[in-house]
């Protein structure tokens, strides 16, 4: 009844068919060259039928929106996308979260997956994780204290490339290395932070890009140390000493037979699956935990105004070499597991592409939002997979999905909020 | 007068190859409030954010309650009892009055908040009703009173006004500097930059007068209220 009602008093079918006839030459102008123009060897031949397709496929596409944003229901739509709104969103102090029933039904969820899970699903859920590691860390630095870190890559490089140094010239497994390559991330988060405490904006980009570069330069020219482009091996992780291979290095007796099991190789990337998840689940508790602190309030204060952080006396110093070396120490993390699970580390894994992909997730997510972050990063890391047949258009594809984000979700797929703050006591009414 | 809690002695301050400051001295009692007037680009602004320490001075003294504290850093300043209000306001927008309450606590830990801000509630009845909005959506006058509020939040021993009169309509400058006054009486020591010197001047008990860096003229606020060139200069001649 409704329907029919909107459909006589609403429907302007002229400026739907004006928008259609826009949308198709743009997509003429776009498409025609890239898709109707196609080399053959030296010559080339024009394939109109092409083109006549993808314009036609656009032209049908942009008015069944444009009916459909004219109709009661796309009307709201298109509300809800205004009302976003701008800033941050301040909940009450007693606001109870839906995320209470959500966060246990996600590890209930987690728990359950690997039964059904075959390995393949195994490894992509683990590269989801490895993000959302990625993706909060780098959260900290950019979304939280407005750091804009475009080298992010580079602490990644280190964590895994600390397994695979340690253990091939210390001898070093996969547990020593855990913490120390956080630390040794968190060191460089520090050193780095140093020179830039200075800059803001655009200049610290441009500084973060160029260490992101020296690493990745560093690691594919040093040939004696690093191996160069040829890439080094990465040790399993081990279960109380016991290695998941089929034999054991030096005599050992594997995880399968000390159980007595049949070999399974899926039995490691199971069990990088459970560590992973569980250093997730730690990671974010804490970060959960700093943003209630006056760490994280110091953060989110340095983001909106600098100066007025130094005019109430906050050590800016700290603030921001806590950030850095905060978010830096969550990639180091996530080197390893990376190195661990891809049992190998070469330098094209930490082009600048790989810090675009992190940064890409912090903002599709929404800065500062962590339930944003840990959705976005698990869909820009699934998508490609689901879309394998079209991973040559993959870029492309990110770019669609960026430029559609900035129009509907400016402040990303989940706004920050945060709880509002209530003094120890409480004020009186 | 008591000793002079905050006392500047022949400081240079630059910018670069510029010259701010040139050999400004001057002091502030306990319980005094001191205003400082000048006209746009006098220095009024580098004179107070030198006292934190940004910029740094080149050469002269800061001595605060005998200490010398020119080559500290700004948190140390802060910690030790100086809060300013920066000019133009300076709140985060994107905070909740109550976070930016809490945000001025940084200096001595929130152990006195929730008493505190109920005393800034009654000095500005305003910023109660709006206590969870956000500070981005609050007017400018009510924006001045935050930060002024945010800045008394550390207890500070001087309070430090960076033009509190900045691109407010008259009415709410009124209510602000009435604010000021009661504050002064409360035996609160405050120093105050302002261009709107009329208000300045009737509330101060003493005042400066700044130009091109240098002080030139110093006074009770009424002698320099009363005072010709003052008059013509800085009260538009009325």
């Amino acid at each position: 009844m409704s329907a029919a009602n909107s459909a006589s008093s609403g429907f302007d079918i002229k400026r739907s068919l004006i928008e259609t006839i826009v949308a198709g030459l743009l997509a003429l102008i776009v498409f025609g060259p890239v898709v109707g123009v196609v080399l053959d060897g030296y010559t080339f031949n024009a394939e109109p039928a092409r083109v006549a397709w993808l314009v036609g496929a656009v032209m049908v596409g942009r008015f069944v929106l444009s009916l459909f944003f004219q109709s009661g229901t796309g009307q709201r739509m298109l509300q809800g996308f205004d009302s976003g709104g701008s800033g941050v969103h301040v909940l009450a102090p007693d606001y109870k979260s839906r995320l209470r029933y959500i966060i246990p039904a996600l590890i209930v969820i987690a728990i359950v997956f690997p039964i059904f899970a075959n390995k393949y699903l195994l490894t992509v859920v683990i590269l989801g994780l490895i993000y959302v590691l990625l993706g909060l860390g780098l959260n900290i630095v950019v979304g939280l204290a407005g750091l804009l870190d475009l080298g992010y890559v580079a602490f990644y490089a280190i964590g895994a490339y600390g397994l695979a140094l340690g253990y091939q010239y210390l001898g070093l497994g996969f547990w020593t290395v855990l913490p120390l390559a956080a630390l040794a991330a968190a060191l460089a988060g520090c050193i780095l932070g140093f020179p830039v405490l200075r800059m803001h904006g655009d200049y610290l980009a441009i500084v973060t890009l160029g260490f992101g570069e020296i690493i990745r330069l560093v690691l594919n020219n040093w040939l004696s140390f690093t191996g160069g482009p040829n890439g080094m091996p990465a040790p399993s992780p081990t279960f109380f000493g016991l290695e998941f291979g089929r034999r054991a290095k030096d005599g050992g007796v594997p995880f399968h037979e000390f159980f007595g099991l049949d070999y399974n190789p899926n039995v490691k990337f199971l069990f990088i699956y459970i560590v992973l998840f569980l250093v997730v689940l730690a990671v974010l508790y804490i970060k959960h935990r700093l943003t209630r602190m006056p760490v994280g309030r110091a953060w989110e204060a340095l983001r909106e105004d600098e100066i007025a952080c130094r005019s109430m006396g906050l050590n800016h110093v700290l603030v921001k070499l806590s950030a850095f070396t905060l978010g830096a120490s969550t990639a180091g993390l996530a080197g390893v597991f990376f190195a661990t699970y891809q049992g190998f580390v070469n330098p094209s894994s930490f082009t600048f592409f790989e810090s675009a992909l992190i940064l890409a997730i912090v903002v599709l997510g929404g800065m500062g939002s962590t339930v944003g972050v840990v959705i976005a990063a698990f869909v820009l890391t699934v998508a490609p997979e689901l879309l394998r047949s079209f991973s040559e258009y993959r870029v492309l594809l990110f770019g669609v999905l960026m430029v559609l984000m900035m129009i509907w979700r400016p402040r990303g797929l989940i706004r920050i909020s945060r709880t509002g703050v209530v003094p120890r006591k409480g004020v009186a009414p | 007068m008591s000793a002079p809690i905050l006392e500047l002695k022949e400081l240079d301050v630059f910018y670069g190859p510029i010259q701010a400051l040139k050999k400004v001295s001057m002091h502030i009692n306990e319980g005094e409030t001191v205003s400082l007037i000048g006209a746009n680009g006098a220095g009024k602004s580098t004179l107070l954010m030198s006292i934190f320490g940004q910029p740094r001075a080149a050469s002269g003294q800061i001595l605060y309650r005998g200490t010398d504290i020119t080559r500290k850093s700004p948190h140390f300043i802060a910690s030790n009892g100086i809060a300013q209000s920066p000019e133009g306001r300076r709140v985060f927008p994107d905070m909740t009055v109550e976070e930016n309450l809490m945000m001025g606590t940084i200096p001595i830990g929130d152990k006195h908040a929730s008493e505190d801000m109920q005393r800034m509630y009654e000095l500005f009845p305003r910023l109660k009703e709006r206590r969870s909005q956000r500070a981005m959506t609050m007017s400018g006058g009510e924006q001045q009173m935050l930060a002024i509020a945010r800045a008394l939040m550390s207890r500070p021993k001087l309070l430090l006004l960076d033009e509190p009169s900045l691109g407010l309509a008259p009415i709410v400058v009124k209510q602000i500097f009435a604010t000021l006054r009661e504050l002064a009486q409360s035996g609160m020591t405050i120093f105050l930059v302002e261009q709107n010197a009329n208000h300045a001047l009737k509330l101060s008990d003493r005042a400066y007068v700044m130009v091109n860096g240098e002080i030139r003229m110093t006074g009770t606020g009424q002698e320099l209220l009363v005072n010709e060139d003052v008059r013509n200069a800085y009260l538009g001649g009325h």
